[in-house]
């Protein structure tokens, strides 16, 4: 144990996620021994992040506005909407720069174990935003785990509307790797998802 | 023992650090076990999806100081697919491994291990509606528990039946001699289906009313819950529709 202040620190990021009290110590004796750590630049960030952060009214993405840059673009399809678990999946997704459309953040997945129901998501927004019938296309993009499968199984059931495309994002072998080290469960959804290679 | 292996079935995963889990399995001959997966959350890991929950899977173990450490994981059988395409046998399912959590200690119980697994299997293969298994789990479950509930005699007199009366905290039904008063009154048709769904006697289980497998879907949560003392999480949202 540290006296007074320091150990406050510790305890303090030792909360975040992902931090135990080893390597809470290490960023606190980061903090207090290098010269150039600008200590008061990152305390005004976290004030901030904490002030100016807030959820996009339409879509639930992260935005320093009512609504965030991807739904106030004129430029992107409101045709589409991609729908994820978290606001770090649209980042995730944006990198891949192959979708053009809207998102729908759920804030989390199905997972009765944990008391989360569909109650608690961001599902009947979603419903309002396909509701004027300007959507025609909703692509599933929760996570690839028993979760998300669960959450995307009950979003096709409720999703079942005239005029409306419900797709799931493929799963299967990731680039780069070597067929023979996949799992059986992966190589499995690979096989299943095949598609027809045209000339 | 630093080294060891089991077959398990896995009952829930909690998220550890960067790309870890915590993966809670019930293991044929070592109880429950708790245990670090390193590396399962990323994409290119190689044994992360045989770490799913209502994974059956043949799991090599190092023993740690408070956690074990996941070396290897062999999948022998895989129901996660098949039951989370199914709304109502996934919020089952769910049930049916929040009470095998809570159920069962480091001690182990084979017939535990044996009765998740046959239910999970008779989910994912749709032997029988999803409502009516988790009520079958949950009464078998809790008779390997040792809180066998009674059908036909009286759970206070042992007085033969057919007794109408059912008070949970009396351990099933009761004669009417000996019901407290506000005690719940079944049907005669949702006592046979509650013995029918303890016995495994699935025609009669098959063939019941929507009425008497509602009540009788009250009846199996009522006495969980109140055996299990801390309620189950994934009761609520178990769909009964389905």
């Amino acid at each position: 144990m540290y006296e007074g202040i320091v150990q406050e620190l510790i305890d303090e990021l030792g909360r975040l996620p992902g931090i135990g009290p080893k390597s809470a110590q290490r960023i606190a004796f980061h903090i207090l021994q290098t010269e150039t750590f600008d200590v008061r630049r990152l305390a005004e960030v976290l004030l901030e992040v904490r002030e100016k952060v807030r959820f996009c009214t339409i879509c639930g993405n992260v935005s320093e506005q009512e609504t965030c840059s991807i739904c106030r673009d004129p430029r992107r399809s409101h045709t589409t909407i991609c729908v994820v678990e978290e606001a770090k999946d649209v980042v995730a997704i944006e990198r891949t720069r192959e979708f053009r459309g809207l998102y729908h953040v759920l804030g989390g997945a199905i997972s009765p174990i944990d008391g989360i129901g569909p109650d608690d998501l961001r599902i009947r927004e979603l419903m309002q935003r396909l509701g004027d019938g300007t959507v025609t296309e909703v692509i599933i993009a929760t996570d690839p785990n028993l979760e998300g499968e669960a959450t995307a199984t009950y979003l096709t059931r409720l999703l079942v509307q005239p005029n409306l495309r419900v797709s799931r994002l493929a799963s299967g072998l990731p680039v780069g790797g070597d067929l023979e080290y996949a799992d059986e469960v992966t190589l499995g959804r690979a096989f299943e998802g095949r598609r027809t290679v045209e000339a | 023992m630093p080294l060891y292996r089991d077959e398990a079935v896995v009952l829930r995963t909690h998220k550890l650090g960067e790309a870890d889990r915590i993966v809670t399995m019930l293991s044929r001959q070592h109880g429950k076990i708790r245990a670090v997966a390193k590396g399962v959350r990323r994409t290119a890991s190689k044994f992360g999806a045989r770490l799913e929950p209502f994974m059956v899977a043949d799991v090599q173990l190092y023993e740690g100081r408070s956690l074990d450490i996941i070396t290897q994981a062999e999948s022998l059988a895989s129901y996660g697919a098949d039951i989370s395409a199914d709304y109502g046998c996934y919020t089952a399912a769910s049930a049916m491994v929040e009470t095998a959590d809570k159920i069962t200690d480091d001690d182990g119980s084979l017939q535990q291990y044996l009765l998740l697994v046959g239910a999970l299997r008779s989910l994912a293969r749709r032997e029988h509606g999803p409502s009516v298994t988790l009520d079958s789990y949950l009464l078998r479950s809790l008779s390997i528990a040792g809180w066998a509930p009674s059908f036909v005699d009286c759970a206070v007199t042992g007085e033969p039946g057919p007794h109408t009366y059912f008070v949970p905290q009396l351990g099933g039904v009761v004669a009417d001699s000996v019901a407290p008063p506000g005690a719940a009154r079944l049907d005669p048709a949702t006592v046979s289906l509650l013995g029918a769904l303890l016995s495994g006697d699935w025609t009669t289980v098959d063939t019941a009313s929507d009425l008497s497998r509602n009540q009788a879907s009250g009846v199996v949560a009522a006495y969980t819950q109140f055996h299990l003392e801390r309620g189950l999480r994934s009761l609520q949202h178990v769909d009964r529709r389905a």
